[in-house]
């Protein structure tokens, strides 16, 4: 029998013939299907599937930005990077991750706190990203690992870079300090958060703050073609970081040292500035603390110590300190009085100790008395009842006004320090509508001895002292360097052209000039006169000149006769408490009244006095009276102000030529 | 005369080797090629184990088609029924002694080779049908009698290997012998009643499903609900085709394929690599050869004199095309991925075998053509 026999074998060809045909068509039909799927995902959504297969094999890796440095006036770094020896691992390089920790554990002598820490950070962290072991290997360390390196697969000694603060304590209130960024940080600032890697560090306070956005840099930018399990295959590209910008500020070295070295086991603060330029030579709090020790994360004792501290080296004293200014103020309240032409400086008061007023006594701090006083000696010894005379004919309004023009009550850096505050003097209507009170007139009377509701910072006593000293002109206080801003030549120049000015309205009309209207704010003053005639303003600085260099003054044992570094001053010795009549009897002695209840000393002078060029201002807390505890130290900085002033002039010029 | 000669067999060595089909020669040695640098290619551009061992093999069973080429083709359906029976008891083996691996016991040692009997048994099944078609006439076809046995004939395997469990090979058996059954004549209601009684039946075949291949099923529905999980395959594999635009990332450059985002790239997923590497125009390119192939093989079947041949011919060009069409729509995302190798350009010893088996039928079909079979 043949299969393809016949009949039947015909039938059975044809239908197999038949349905291969139809098969073919299916098929091509088929073909064309997977064709055209294939053109829409190469052809069509082609884009699409190439960056979703850029996103799985390349993987960008962030190095941390190199953050700018600050310098001081003489290009002394003051805040630099350090190179720091890391140690680095990368969990999935790694074929015994715990074998691995072990031996590290020992070989580094990690205490089993840190060692948790570490642990738990690995466990917060993707395998392929790199977990800091150390971010500070001692050289020994660096050593001990290098050594045993062959047996720690997979642990990488790193060279990287950390802030410093070469000078440790002396500027850290004035730079404020760098630690790990916080949640809070990444929130706030989109800068910090669009180049923020693990164990970035930021600026928490002070200038490190205020700056952040110009210091922190650019990252630098590794990418990586990965596999898929985030094993780096090869780098695609590097793209350097650029390091922050470099801040030049306008302070000393020297002198901030000195500052620091003069306040030592001392809670104060001192200031000095350029009296033309407006430029910080030094601002110093006191007690400071090392910022170094945030920059790993500070230790519980460490930090345990600075909190604790009862002199409390976490306030920057100089710019949020609010202390009374006491005798200090008394410059301010003569001149008030002399520009108001409240009384002349013929003006005389006599003396007894005390005086009754409003059916109160007010003492002077003198209880056998002055004598007969003028304004003269008044500022020159201190003479407290003088001074409520002439406050109380002054008012409290009229002085308000001459103080805030001369600096006090207000922010001196407006924004440069986030932490600054702005102090208080008082008025009526402050009383008014803050206490919700009216003004009691005797209030008028301490407030024109520096006590009462009148809250000032050293910063803006110093500020208020250099616009004395210059003539009575206003300027504006900085710490940034900059070399476009204007020279003390053409400052002075200006100053004296707005003096002559004036001089020609005062002659021409009198009466058009009204200086009880407050001007307003701003640059256009700058260089203005504050004064409505120049001679109070020397009559003010000459008195001060006396209180330091004329027997009797309250700083004349501070003084110092070389005409070189001769300088002018007020004391000040502010009460913290209200002296009861049984102490003013007992008399005490400053080391029998419990801390917290001793007087603040403070003191304000320029120099040199003739041709003054800077101004300072000294506070010591609970230090007890100005002219022992403060001018003192005023004496010793002097000197070190103006021998370090040539050298100043020479860097300066220096770098006028450059440009 | 030559009649005589051609029927008696006795055609010389010289005209033999004239009447083999090159064009189908070269499409294959082509597609050996290719599938040689597609696999230096998963082998991230080196000579190693995986690149090595598919040249070795595809050289090896390359000879043995050619040699196998010139048995005659009554050899062939002489051995018809005896080639399914040694595969079937080889599945048995497999399934009583086999090795297992990745969970599916589908290998037997044979000592030389880990032999998976059930890529063989895709082509043991067209041998088979053909032979008992051969035979069949045309009005004894849709007789019960003689549809009883063929479905015998089909279920035994598909049971045995899903058993394995490999869900993908047992359905491409299925389908290549349902392709046969069509061809050689069986009414088209009997594969209707059959469809529906599968899709009555489906809500239990599914229950008897193993948990893993529900989860594939289900992925293909929604691959991006588990991007790392069970979708992972099908998602990577569209990245890698449609990263590959019109002209390809070039040869040993398809980053989804060296840096290992492609699982299964040298098996299932070579298809995906090629087309990554080679674009839209190489996978047209390679879709062309295969397209000649399938042609070639239909065009000797349409010659055969024999209806063995012809069968077997039609049947094996049919399933060629089911496989390459079922792995192309799997890596594209068209179907579920189920275990499927894309014949001669994926790795694996067995499927290679098998096909080149299939191609020394074939080859035998075109140089016997004129041999008619008793």
């Amino acid at each position: 029998m043949f299969g393809s026999g016949g009949d039947s074998g015909y039938k059975k060809l044809s239908t197999v013939n038949r349905r291969m045909f139809i098969m073919t068509a299916a098929k091509l039909v088929i073909f064309g299907g997977i064709i055209t799927r294939l053109f829409s995902l190469q052809i069509n959504e082609n884009k699409k599937y190439l960056t979703l297969s850029d996103k799985n094999r390349l993987r960008e890796w962030r190095l941390p930005p190199v953050r700018g440095d600050f310098e001081d006036f003489f290009g002394n770094k003051i805040a630099s990077n350090l190179k720091v020896y890391q140690l680095h691992v990368v969990p999935e390089q790694v074929e015994d991750f715990r074998y691995l920790m072990i031996r590290l554990r020992d070989i580094l002598d990690i205490d089993s706190k840190t060692f948790k820490k570490i642990l738990k950070k690995r466990s917060q962290q993707k395998s392929w990203e790199t977990l800091i072991i150390s971010e500070n290997l001692s050289w020994d360390q660096f050593a001990k690992i290098n050594f045993y390196l062959h047996e720690l697969s997979g642990a990488k000694p790193v060279l990287s870079v950390a802030r410093n603060y070469p000078y440790d304590e002396k500027f850290t209130h004035l730079l404020g300090y760098v630690a790990q960024a916080s949640e809070k940080d990444l929130i706030e600032n989109e800068v910090i958060k669009k180049s923020h890697v693990p164990g970035l560090r930021v600026g928490k306070i002070g200038l490190e703050k205020t700056y952040e956005n110009q210091l922190i840099g650019s990252n630098g930018i590794q990418r990586y073609e990965v596999n898929a399990y985030g094993k780096r295959i090869n780098q695609i590209d590097f793209v350097e970081g650029k390091k922050g910008t470099n801040i030049k500020l306008t302070v000393d070295t020297e002198i901030q040292a000195q500052c620091n070295e003069l306040l030592k086991d001392k809670a104060g603060s001192i200031c000095v500035m350029d009296i033309y330029t407006g430029e910080l030579i030094a601002m110093h709090s006191s007690p400071s603390f090392d910022p170094n020790l945030f920059l790993y994360g500070i230790s519980h004792d460490n930090w345990n110590e600075i909190l604790n501290n009862p002199k409390k080296p976490l306030i920057n004293r100089s710019i949020q300190g609010l202390y009374p200014p006491g005798s200090t103020i008394k410059p301010i309240v003569a001149l008030s009085a002399l520009e108001n032409d409240v009384i002349s400086t013929k003006f005389k008061v006599n003396c007894t100790g005390k005086t009754e007023m409003y059916g109160q006594t007010y003492h002077c701090w003198k209880d056998t008395g002055h004598g007969i006083v003028d304004l003269r000696k008044a500022l020159k010894v201190s003479c407290d009842t003088f001074f409520y005379e002439m406050s109380r004919r002054l008012g409290v309004d009229r002085l308000n006004l001459t103080a805030k023009k001369f600096g006090l009550g207000e922010k001196v850096f407006n924004g440069t320090y986030n932490e600054e505050k702005k102090g208080l003097i008082p008025s009526t209507q402050w009383k008014k509508n803050v206490l919700g009170r009216g003004w009691v007139l005797g209030e008028t009377l301490i407030t024109g001895i520096g006590q009462g509701y009148m809250q000032t910072t050293p910063l803006q006593l110093c500020l208020m002292t250099a616009q004395l000293a210059n003539g009575g002109f206003k300027i504006k206080p900085k710490i940034i360097y900059d070399k476009k801003s204007d020279s003390y030549e053409k400052i002075k120049a200006e100053m004296e052209k707005n003096r002559l000015e004036l001089l020609s309205d005062f002659q021409q009309d009198d009466a058009l000039v009204d200086f009880s209207l407050e001007k307003k704010k701003g640059d256009t003053d700058l260089y203005k006169p504050l004064y409505r005639n120049q001679e109070n303003v020397k009559f003010v600085l000459e008195a001060m000149f006396a209180s330091t260099n004329e027997v009797t003054g309250t700083s004349y044992s501070s003084r110092i006769n070389d005409k070189k570094y001769q300088f002018a001053g007020k004391t000040g010795t502010s009460q913290v408490k209200k002296i009861t009549e049984i102490q003013r009897e007992l008399d005490l002695d400053i080391s029998q009244i419990p801390y917290e209840e001793r007087d603040h000393a403070l003191y304000v002078a320029f120099g040199p006095y003739v041709n003054p060029r800077y101004a300072l201002s000294v506070f010591v807390e609970h230090g007890g009276a100005g002219s022992s505890a403060a001018a003192p130290l005023a004496k010793k900085l002097f000197k070190t102000i103006v021998d370090r002033h040539e050298e100043r002039e020479k860097i300066r010029e220096k770098s006028l030529m450059e440009i | 005369m030559f009649k005589e000669t051609a029927l008696s067999g006795q055609t010389t060595f010289f005209q033999k080797l004239r009447s083999i089909d090159y064009i189908l020669i070269v499409c294959i040695l082509i597609l050996g090629v290719i599938s040689s640098l597609a696999m230096y290619a998963t082998d991230g551009g080196e000579l190693l184990y995986h690149t090595k061992s598919h040249v070795l093999r595809f050289i090896i069973f390359f000879v043995m088609m050619f040699v196998l080429s010139f048995l005659n083709i009554r050899f062939w359906h002489a051995t018809g029924y005896l080639f399914y029976i040694v595969v079937l008891g080889l599945l048995i083996w497999a399934s009583l002694y086999g090795i297992t691996a990745s969970g599916s016991q589908r290998w037997v040692d044979l000592y030389f080779i880990n032999l998976q009997p059930s890529e063989l048994m895709k082509i043991a099944i067209i041998v088979c049908f053909a032979k008992f078609y051969h035979r069949a006439q045309i009005n004894q076809i849709n007789h019960f009698k003689n549809l009883l046995v063929p479905m015998m004939i089909l279920i035994l395997p598909i049971l045995l290997v899903i058993s394995q469990p490999d869900l993908g090979t047992s359905i491409l058996i299925a389908i290549s012998g349902i392709i046969v059954l069509w061809l050689a004549g069986i009414n088209l209601k009997y594969f209707i009643y059959s469809g529906l009684f599968l899709l009555i039946s489906l809500p239990f075949v599914i229950a008897f499903l193993k948990p893993y291949q529900k989860l594939r099923i289900l992925t293909f529905f929604n691959p991006d609900k588990d991007p790392l999980g069970a979708g992972y395959q099908i998602i990577q594999s569209k990245i890698a085709i449609g990263s590959g635009g019109l002209t390809g990332k070039g040869f040993l450059k398809g980053t989804q394929g060296y840096l290992e985002f492609l699982p299964e790239k040298h098996t299932d997923f070579i298809f995906t690599l090629f087309s990554e590497e080679h674009g839209f125009i190489g996978s047209l390119a390679l879709l062309f050869i295969y397209g000649i192939i399938i042609y070639r093989v239909i065009d000797i079947g349409k010659n055969a004199r024999s209806f063995f041949g012809k069968l077997f011919c039609f049947g094996f060009a049919s399933s060629i095309f089911v496989f390459i069409t079922v792995n192309m729509s799997m890596v594209l995302g068209l179907l579920p991925i189920v275990g499927s190798p894309l014949p001669i350009m994926s790795y694996g010893g067995s499927s290679m075998l098998a096909t080149m088996v299939g191609f020394s039928i074939v080859m035998s079909t075109k140089i016997y053509q004129k041999q008619l079979i008793a």
